[in-house]
This record gives structure tokens, C-alpha cells and sequence, in this order.
């Protein structure tokens, strides 16, 4: 059931015993996980099972409190920059006034000065981007008047503009329409032909059906480059939300579990 | 009768002086809108009353200890915002009334006629003196170069601090840099309409603005413009009706952005 079986490709994000948390509350425990070039990993998990927090250890912007964070071989605040990052769509900054081109525009900015023009290097990565989510009609339009799944997919744009080695996607069909979802996890399929990618979702519905590996995460993180859920990940499983373990595994195994949703050890 | 009070020098400097802090209130106010930080804009506006208070009462010039309480209190409110986001509303809360608190107090110790503070609370733009104007005209170069350097940067910051920050684009210098921008520009704008409707002229050009136009440039051209207008108008106004100045001002910029409102609201209806 291995989904990569090339263990000789390039470790990209590499977390080696990590424990995170905010003052005195661990959110994340001795979690492990590896990412391999080529790979496209889901990983689930309830609401407050760390899933942001683990996102956000990855991009540097939350010290482990226990263990190494390496990102392309670098600390996280440096490797980073190989990471295409997509947040959530938050619907509060609708009311940003700002076209989609300059919106995608902003994966073109480097640290340091020298931002005051695009080159003709920008301008051809910002067109080539629109194209890849195929966004390049709406280049001009103001992002207001997008819907959540072409919202979502400016966003995967200005990822893709930093040229990224990984793309990094935080509940990527959380504002999305059902057949804008399918549309979205297409997109994926055919991005991950040149790009890794980690998506980090509650919704197993859709991350089953295109990753090629699945992991769960609540506190603890279960991975082991499997296609489907596996009876170790369903030691932890019963932690995560039933619509996910239904949706996961063809049987009702864990109707009995259904009080202990949302325990935490 | 519409020009003959420019022959005067208080006039003229008057006139100078609402075209140099609309300009940057235009830019400044932007940035503030799109940042949501019109609280800590206010926080600063009345913090500052604490630096005039001891500024007076030790017997130096008032917009210099006004200089100093702003950009301290604004970069105390930055961080703090910066920190804790949403509930750093407290605490700005606290610096704010701190500030007014120690210039109230300062100001009753201090002996003698103190009628020309009022002006630091209600604006006092007859009152504007060549060292003013020096004063408005180096914040305004100030301002606009370092939109003009960092407009980029800037936009991506005010959008989405998080994926800035992940590109390493320096986001803590920058934003100490606009708040500090934020605070001398208030300083500025105290003189024109006072420390108490500083917000208004801050906010109010560029939400009419906001209105019509989906670009952070724009906007900030556009916010300057009706600044300029509004001021300007505003002030012709209060001299041909002998009312407060700064007051007529904010008034005005009251009704246009009603004004604008309406219009926008008949333009986004949808069709029947």
C-alpha cells in the first residue's frame, strides 16, 4: 500500500521529534514526519488537534519547544523561502481593494529593497501562475468579486509565483462549493507532477480520494507514507472525528468510540 | 471676497498647512484603514496630550514633547497590537487615557494663561507658524518616500502579514516604520483639527475612497485629494461664517462621506 516506494528521492521538510505549544498547553507531541520530493500528503484532524500549529512550526513562525524543524536542509526561518504557502481564505479580507494580478504579485517580493517594479521575469512567473489555476481572465478583476474556490485558487497562484519546491495548502477547500472542491484537488493532481505538496485538512472526504499518502494528526501525528488509514493511525483514530473514520475505512469500526471524540490524553 | 483672505500671513500659512496634512493624512490614513489600526491611531492622538502637558509645563515648545509621546506611544501600541492582536485593545485603551491623564495633570500644575493649549484639543490652524510649516512639509517627504520605496511591501504587509513574514520580507521593521509615520503624522494633523478629531480626518478620505476604487494607490491619491478639498473648504467656510476651523472641516468630510455613501449604495444596487 506504499503510495512513494522511492525512498531515494530528496528529503524536503523533515520534523524530528517535535513538541509545540502555547504557554503551558502542548499542542503538538512528539510529532515525526518526513516529506519526500514527489510526495502529496494529506493529513487530518480535528479542529484544535494542532493542525495550525503544526503549519506553523513548519513555516518558522512557532518554536518547537522539543526537537528539529528542517526545511530543504535549513532552519525553517530560512527554508521556508522554498515553501509555497496557501492560508486559509479568510472571509474578513473581503473587503481588501486589490486587484488578483496584485494580489499574485506579492510572490514575486524579496526581502531587502529593489521591489519598486515588477521585471519582465515577474511579469512572465505572475502570468504563468494565473495560467496554472487557470485564473489569467480575471487578472484584473478586483478579489472582492471572486467566489471562495477562485479565491482559493489566486491564492495557489501567488504560491506558485514564488516558485516554490513545496506547496503547503492550510484546509484548502474550507470556503469552497462541492464542485469547485473537485475542481481544486484536479489541480492538485497536476500540479504535484513538478511541486510536493502537504495539505492539512479536516475534510477526509476529498483528501482520500487525490493524495497519494495519508496521515492523521490530533496532538500526536500518525504517518507512515500509507495510502489509507491504517489500524495504528485508528489507535490515535479514535480521537479524530467519526465522519472521518467512517469516510476512511469501508466499515463502521468505530461506532463505539463515538463519546471519545475530541479526548485529548 | 473669496480671495482677499489670503492677503493675510496667518491665511496663507493656514492654507499651506491643510494642503500639506491632507496630503499625508491621505497616505497615512490608507495605510491605517486597510490595516484596521484606526484605534491605535486615536490611542496615539490622545497620548500625545501628555507630552504637550509636560512640554509646557517644564516650559519648551509643546510639539516637541507632542513629537515624543506620539512616536513612544505609537510604537508601545504597535508592539503591543503586534503581539497580542485583537486584545491588545486594553492596553492601547489604558496608554491612551494614561496620556491624556498626565497632560490634564501637568497642564493644572503649571501656573498662568493656558487658554492656546485648548488649540492642541480642538485644532488651531490660524495658529500655524513658519517652524510648523517646516515641520508638516519634512513628514510629508517622509511619508511619500517611504510609501514610494516600500509600496509593495507595504500592500503585501496590510493584506496578509503572515505570508509576508514567510517570505522574509522584514515585516517587524516595516511595520515600526508606518506606525512611527502614523504618530508624527497625527502630530501634524493635531494643529489642523485637534487631537480629539485626528481620527476623522485619518479615516474619513480614505473611506470615501474606498468606496469607488479597488487600488491602495488610488486610494491614497484619492483620500489626499478630498483631504485637500475638505480642508480647504473648510476652512474658507469657517472664515466667512467665524467658526471653529476644524470643526467645519470634519463636518464637511462627514457630509461628503454620507454623500458618498448613498451614491455607492445606488451604484451596487442590483438591477431590477
Amino acid at each position: 500500500m506504499s503510495g512513494n516506494p522511492e525512498r531515494f528521492s530528496r528529503l524536503l521538510i523533515d520534523l524530528q521529534d517535535v513538541w509545540a505549544g502555547y504557554e503551558a498547553d502542548t499542542v503538538l507531541e512528539q510529532v515525526t514526519f518526513k516529506l519526500y520530493e514527489g510526495d502529496f500528503v494529506g493529513l487530518i484532524g480535528p479542529n484544535g488537534g494542532g493542525k495550525t500549529t503544526l503549519i506553523k512550526v513548519i513555516l518558522g513562525l512557532v518554536e518547537p519547544s522539543r526537537g528539529q524543524v528542517k526545511v530543504m536542509g535549513l532552519p525553517a526561518k530560512e527554508g521556508r523561502r522554498f515553501i509555497g504557502y496557501v492560508p486559509q481564505i479568510q472571509l474578513d479580507d473581503k473587503a481588501f481593494p486589490i486587484s488578483v494580478w496584485d494580489v499574485v504579485s506579492m510572490g514575486r517580493l524579496k526581502s531587502g529593497f529593489g521591489n519598486l517594479k515588477l521585471s519582465k521575469t515577474d511579469k512572465q512567473a505572475i502570468a504563468i501562475a494565473l495560467e496554472q489555476t487557470g485564473m489569467e481572465d480575471f487578472a484584473n478583476r478586483s478579489i472582492n468579486e471572486l467566489s471562495g474556490g477562485q479565491r482559493q485558487r489566486v491564492y495557489i497562484s501567488r504560491a506558485l509565483a514564488t516558485e516554490p519546491k513545496i506547496l503547503l495548502l492550510d484546509e484548502p477547500t474550507a470556503s469552497v462549493d462541492p464542485h469547485a472542491t473537485t475542481q481544486i484537488y484536479d489541480l492538485f493532481s497536476k500540479l504535484n507532477q513538478d511541486i510536493s505538496i502537504l495539505l492539512i485538512s479536516h475534510d477526509m472526504t476529498a483528501i482520500s480520494t487525490y493524495v497519494k499518502t495519508i496521515g492523521c494528526i490530533n496532538h500526536r501525528l500518525v504517518y507512515h507514507n500509507e495510502k489509507a488509514l491504517t489500524p495504528e493511525m485508528l489507535a490515535i483514530g479514535y480521537e479524530c472525528p467519526i465522519d472521518l473514520i467512517a469516510h476512511g475505512i469501508p466499515h463502521r469500526v468505530l461506532a463505539e468510540h463515538d463519546q471519545e471524540v475530541g479526548h485529548v490524553h | 471676497m473669496f480671495t482677499d483672505w489670503l492677503t493675510y500671513d496667518f491665511m496663507r500659512n493656514a492654507l499651506m498647512a491643510s494642503l500639506l496634512v491632507s496630503v499625508a493624512c491621505g497616505v497615512i490614513g490608507t495605510l491605517v484603514v486597510l490595516n484596521r489600526i484606526v484605534f491605535i491611531s486615536g490611542g496615539i492622538a490622545h497620548a500625545a496630550y501628555g507630552g504637550v502637558g509636560i512640554a509646557y509645563h517644564l516650559g519648551f515648545d509643546p510639539m516637541i514633547g507632542a513629537i515624543g509621546f506620539s512616536v513612544l506611544s505609537a510604537l508601545g501600541m504597535g508592539l503591543a497590537h503586534r503581539r497580542q492582536g485583537q486584545r491588545s485593545d486594553t492596553v492601547i485603551g489604558v496608554m491612551w487615557a494614561i496620556g491624556m491623564a498626565i497632560g490634564i495633570i501637568s497642564l493644572s500644575l503649571s501656573p498662568g494663561y493656558k487658554a492656546d493649549l485648548m488649540s492642541y484639543l480642538f485644532g488651531s490652524i490660524l495658529a500655524v507658524s513658519v517652524v510648523d510649516l517646516w515641520l508638516m512639509a519634512l513628514i510629508v517627504v517622509m511619508v511619500m518616500a517611504f510609501v514610494a520605496l516600500f509600496y509593495r511591501k507595504l500592500l503585501s504587509l496590510s493584506f496578509d502579514e503572515t505570508f509576508s513574514t514567510v517570505r522574509n520580507l522584514a515585516v517587524t521593521p516595516l511595520y515600526l516604520a508606518m506606525i512611527t509615520l502614523i504618530g508624527l503624522t497625527v502630530v501634524i494633523s493635531m494643529r489642523v483639527v485637534g487631537l480629539i478629531m485626528v481620527i476623522a480626518l485619518l479615516t474619513i478620505p480614505p473611506a470615501i475612497a474606498n468606496l469607488f476604487l479597488k487600488n491602495m494607490g488610488k486610494i491614497m491619491a484619492a483620500a489626499s485629494a478630498i483631504a485637500v478639498v475638505s480642508s480647504i473648504l473648510g476652512l474658507m467656510i469657517s472664515y466667512l461664517l467665524n467658526l471653529p476651523s476644524g470643526a467645519v472641516i470634519i463636518l464637511l468630510l462627514g457630509v461628503f462621506y454620507l454623500l458618498a455613501a448613498m451614491a455607492s449604495a445606488v451604484k451596487h444596487q442590483p438591477a431590477r
